[in-house]
């Protein structure tokens, strides 16, 4: 009792600090609190496979250039968006890195109608400046470092709920080699995931989408080679509207049909459907 | 440097600071002081956010409240958007996962309280209320504050729990935390460096003005 003055200091200071915090809190919740209503209207909220990473992010900016609409761009695996959106996620725009995901969605009444292919992935053998692996279509480098009993990590996506993951793993099991290189499997999260893996030096290579592995950012970082599409079940990347699509998300979705849009994902690897 | 993602992360701390402290002292205070069956396993129940896996916690979430659930059919009819992929919900599973980090300092201050100090307030004519304002927040303070900053600095820091109920929205669901592991995944080392580093000056300053405060309370107390 003897400092009863700074006790009382401390406390009102504490209290204050208390205080402000709720002010603070309270005052910036505002505009997150109304599911930021202004926000919504002018930024479409989009929920785009990861393999779009650099494509998307080209067209995105294209857009913004001529309506002055910003999107806001979720990436991630195809399976976990949808997943999400089943659970309630405010996306307007699902771009899928494959079909099966929009026509699951569309059954369950979610979308605004069955979508429209946008483009067509393709599979690359990337292998890491450094790795003992050649990048070559069939992958018998790979095959003849599994042989020789010293391999190293190798990696792909998720073959659960990545498309890419699971044209990966299509193309090892074509191949015959699934069951020998399985103990060497990292597997990323999604397709950036692993695009990231079969890159940074940690593995000696890995299976990852081409539209990635064209990017400046992970071109320099080893070579790769395009892997047959045969060998696995075509990579048909479909979008659809969601139910709760705003009018600047309708354009946004218009705008990814335009043959700007298309040119741009040509240059990333895609190959373009036939309309 | 994505400043969405930090500002939504700061205000995330404040909103979860603002509404568990207030809460887990009134826990502390019946933990620290009640007498009764049951108190090892509400102690334990508080305490589990510290060793359950975030991905257990995040399942459990999507579960309760997701789309399947009752609550959170409720809440999205009432609020007519979900809880879960929202402010709201992250805001809920912070409070949830943060539980211990509040209310174990503030509990361990108020316990430390003899008891005679506060017979003697009662005595002295104070009420319930004036004993709690004169007595036990002033000494418990250091435990106060503690439970301020740890829930702060681990809000911040929160990471598997917001991957698996957030969606990584931006303004909305993505943390800080979540910007970092995007920026990696975007092969965007630089950006992921300088908000790694933001982070890591910030937990460091929380810890040292915790520790520094914790010191001279207790001197003055």
């Amino acid at each position: 009792m003897i400092h009863r003055n700074d006790g009382q200091w401390s406390l009102r200071l504490v209290l204050l600090a208390c205080l402000s915090c709720c002010v603070v809190a309270t005052s910036a919740e505002i505009p997150g609190a109304s599911p930021s209503a202004p926000v919504t209207a002018a930024a479409p909220l989009v929920a785009a496979a990861s393999d779009l990473k650099f494509a998307l992010g080209e067209i995105v900016e294209q857009f913004r250039r001529e309506t002055g609409i910003a999107a806001r761009v979720s990436l991630g695996s195809s399976g976990n968006f949808a997943r999400q959106i089943e659970q309630g996620a405010p996306f307007e725009i699902f771009l899928s890195a494959d079909e099966a995901y929009v026509r699951r969605l569309f059954d369950a009444g979610l979308t605004r109608d069955d979508g429209s292919v946008y483009a067509i992935g393709r599979l690359v053998f990337f292998v890491p400046t450094g790795s003992p692996l050649d990048p070559d279509p069939r992958l018998a480098s790979l095959r003849r470092r599994l042989d020789g009993g010293q391999p190293g990590r190798f990696a792909i996506a998720n073959p659960e709920h990545a498309p890419y993951g699971r044209a990966a793993r299509q193309v090892l099991q074509a191949l015959g080699l699934w069951n020998a290189v399985r103990p060497q499997l990292v597997i990323g999260e999604n397709v950036a995931q692993a695009a990231q893996f079969a890159s940074d030096g940690n593995t000696e290579g890995g299976l990852i989408a081409h539209s990635l592995a064209l990017a400046p950012e992970l071109g320099r970082r080893g070579r790769f080679v395009l892997v047959p599409d045969e060998l696995h079940e075509p990579l048909r990347q479909r979008m659809v509207l969601l139910r709760n699509a705003s009018p600047a998300a309708v354009r946004l979705y218009d705008f990814m049909h335009a043959p700007a849009s298309r040119a741009v994902f040509e240059r990333y690897g895609f190959a373009l459907p036939l309309d | 440097m994505d400043w969405t993602a930090l500002g939504l992360s700061l205000r995330l701390g404040l909103v979860t600071v603002a509404l568990l402290v207030p809460l887990s002292f009134l826990l502390a205070r019946w933990l620290a002081f009640a007498r009764f069956r049951g108190r090892g396993l509400v102690e334990a129940l508080v305490a589990l956010p510290l060793i359950l896996p975030p991905t257990v916690v995040g399942f459990y979430l999507l579960t309760a409240f997701g789309r399947q659930s009752w609550f959170g059919r409720a809440f999205e009819s009432l609020a007519g958007q979900p809880l879960v992929f929202s402010f709201e919900g992250l805001v809920l599973a912070s409070l949830l996962v943060n539980l211990p980090f509040a209310v174990q300092p503030m509990q361990n201050a108020l316990a430390a309280i003899p008891r005679n100090v506060r017979d003697a307030a009662r005595c002295c004519g104070l009420s319930p209320l004036g004993v709690i304002r004169r007595i036990e927040l002033p000494l418990a303070l250091p435990g106060i504050a503690t439970a301020v900053v740890l829930t702060f600095a681990h809000t911040l820091g929160e990471f598997g729990v917001v991957l698996m109920v957030g969606g990584s929205i931006p303004g909305e669901t993505r943390t800080i935390a979540i910007a970092i592991y995007d920026r990696v995944q975007a092969f965007d080392e630089h950006g992921a460096g300088i908000m790694a580093l933001v982070l890591l000056v910030l937990s460091v300053a929380a810890l040292w003005i915790t520790n520094a405060m914790a010191r001279r309370m207790s001197r003055h107390t």
